[in-house]
């Protein structure tokens, strides 16, 4: 079946996230991955919205991540101090973000483009995105990959990967055991070496090389040893994103 | 601030008995908003905000305001498009969430017109007010930590005295002045508010003066037959005022949905400061009250259908996500 490659990242994504875990979902592709992942494999996946909606079942995408359809039939409608104080205290495991720039330890720039006294493109700043990154257990990071945004010195450092390296987080006053877990792009599926926290290649998508990879990023990428194909989407997948989840298209497009 | 002074600000100011709070927008926006005051804004940006007020300040001209963008969207972009504020302090803003950037927002920063003064995280911005609310000047967390978000923000890291771990320190932030809207209140102030409180909790006590804006006047039997349902009392509010719709084009949890076919108009107007000056005559400065700007975008049945797409009874159309 033809897919695109926003639905890809949606099915990739939604296949880390695992049942009885507890995420924290931004707006656009977050959502849809975590629809998806209750529909099939995850239906106890406990969702964490940053204005206080807790374990909605979600009818429609929400256009904010604190309008009515965050707490739909949800078990609580709590407020932000509630919710990231649960992440603060470990109860959330997965968290997804977004960002303009990524660096090889995975700290993410969602601030500015350019100078930050006179920049080129301001962006909308943290948001929750600090939050998320300093607070859940793993997090995913959702975006496009080219050299621009895979770069070696970000901008500006809303976000906290592994910051400088190994025990850097911890170092800093961050919490133990915490940081990025995967990176999902339109070219493949990274993650982080346990050694040295820097970026490696885990799995390419159908008909994208590795080289094409390394030419998309700007610093070195660890990609040693076997690396996979991503599976394809499942015809139910598909079905699921298409029918169900965003039947007008608003995320995955038409 | 210093918390002393933090306290008399509350001793002197709000008033532990019951009183009248009762007036009209522009009476509270005239009596309670000065020119150049840090001020921020209740709910989510576009969720349960108060559109009303943000229009009575375009029309009574404020200006020089800094705003706690606490995750700012549709409220921070009118406000900055419309030059009243000139200072954000930026946890979230210059965005529209689903619906991408906000063009006015983005032109006003990038040409410097705007300063963003301050970076911070949303929770940054929750426990500072939740300082506030204790009478506290700082709390501690363990968010922002080794990023540049921390070093342009107003927090400091301290060593805690029990572990030796570094640690964010939020200082409390007293807005000089909040807008929260809610379902329902008494002419005293005390509040009810469905589904999720967002900030508005610690922010209503965080607030110097708190303007509440309110889809619906109460009895105080009824606040009295439900005490668990307040979650703002009577002595956090300054002002109380009934404004039917009063989060339009905003989402209103319950009641109606936001309007997207407006929303799309903003956010294509909004591309030129023309357009951003042809909105607000129409809309803002072309009438006198709130109830005047909905009939214009559409009055009962528009607002009927909102409620319907509230309750899931109709799909969603959103103009701007439309392709091609």
């Amino acid at each position: 079946m033809e897919y695109n490659t926003t639905e890809l990242m949606a099915c990739v994504a939604s296949r880390v996230l695992e049942d009885g875990k507890s995420v924290f979902v931004g707006t656009g592709l977050p959502i849809i991955a975590t629809m998806l992942a209750q529909r099939l494999h995850a239906p106890e996946l406990l969702i964490v919205f940053e204005a206080g909606g807790l374990g909605p079942k979600l009818p429609t995408i929400p256009i904010s991540v604190g309008d009515s359809r965050t707490f739909y039939k949800s078990v609580m409608a709590a407020s932000m101090d509630y919710v990231m104080g649960m992440a603060q205290q470990g109860l959330v495991d997965y968290g997804f973000l977004g960002a303009a720039q990524i660096d090889k330890y995975g700290n993410l720039n969602t601030t500015v483009i350019g100078d930050y006294g006179s920049p080129k493109v301001r962006l909308p700043g943290s948001g929750g995105a600090n939050d998320v990154g300093s607070l859940c257990t793993r997090t995913i990071i959702l975006m496009r990959h080219d050299r621009l945004r895979f770069m070696n010195k970000l901008d500006f450092l809303t976000t906290p990967g592994y910051l400088t390296g190994p025990g850097a987080r911890e170092e800093a006053g961050l919490p133990a055991d915490t940081g990025p877990y995967r990176v999902i792009t339109q070219l493949g599926v990274m993650g982080f070496d346990e050694e040295t926290k820097e970026m490696r290649l885990l799995s390419v998508h159908p008909g994208v090389t590795r080289e094409q990879v390394q030419e998309n990023t700007s610093f070195k990428l660890h990609m040693q040893g076997e690396i996979a194909v991503t599976d394809e989407p499942t015809p139910e997948e598909l079905r699921l994103l298409r029918e169900e989840i965003d039947p007008a298209g608003i995320v995955i497009g038409r | 601030m210093h918390p002393d002074d933090a306290r008399r600000w509350m001793m002197e100011n709000k008033p532990r008995g019951l009183v009248d709070k009762r007036m009209n927008m522009s009476e509270a926006v005239a009596k309670f908003t000065r020119d150049g005051d840090y001020f921020a804004m209740g709910g989510f940006g576009h969720v349960r905000f108060s559109m009303a007020g943000i229009y009575e300040m375009i029309r009574q001209r404020r200006k020089s305001l800094c705003m706690a963008a606490k995750t700012g969207v549709h409220d921070v972009d009118v406000l900055v498009a419309s030059g009243l504020v000139d200072r954000v302090e930026c946890a979230y803003a210059f965005g529209h969430e689903l619906r991408g950037l906000s063009p006015a927002g983005r032109r006003r920063v990038e040409s410097g017109q705007v300063k963003v003064v301050g970076e911070i995280s949303n929770a940054g911005f929750q426990w500072r007010f939740k300082a506030a609310a204790m009478g506290l000047p700082w709390m501690p967390a363990r968010v922002m930590l080794g990023t540049d978000t921390l070093r342009y923000s107003s927090s400091k890291v301290a060593e805690d005295p029990w572990t030796g771990l570094p640690i964010t320190l939020l200082p409390a932030c007293y807005p000089d002045f909040v807008f929260i809207h809610v379902h329902r209140c008494d002419r005293y102030g005390n509040c009810q508010i469905d589904g999720i409180t967002i900030e508005d909790v610690d922010l209503a006590r965080a607030a110097k003066r708190l303007i509440v804006t309110t889809e619906k006047m109460i009895d105080e039997e009824e606040v009295r037959a439900h005490p668990d349902r307040t979650v703002i009392p009577h002595f956090s509010v300054d002002a109380v005022v009934e404004v039917p719709y009063g989060s339009h084009p905003g989402n209103m949890p319950g009641l109606y949905y936001s309007d997207e076919e407006h929303m799309a108009e903003w956010l294509r107007l909004s591309r030129s400061d023309e357009g951003v000056e042809e909105y607000l005559d129409r809309y803002v400065r072309g009438v006198k009250e709130f109830s005047e700007y909905i009939e214009l975008v559409g009055g009962e049945e528009k607002m009927m259908y909102l409620r319907r797409l509230e309750h899931l009874e109709v799909p969603l159309d959103a103009p701007w996500a439309r392709r091609g």
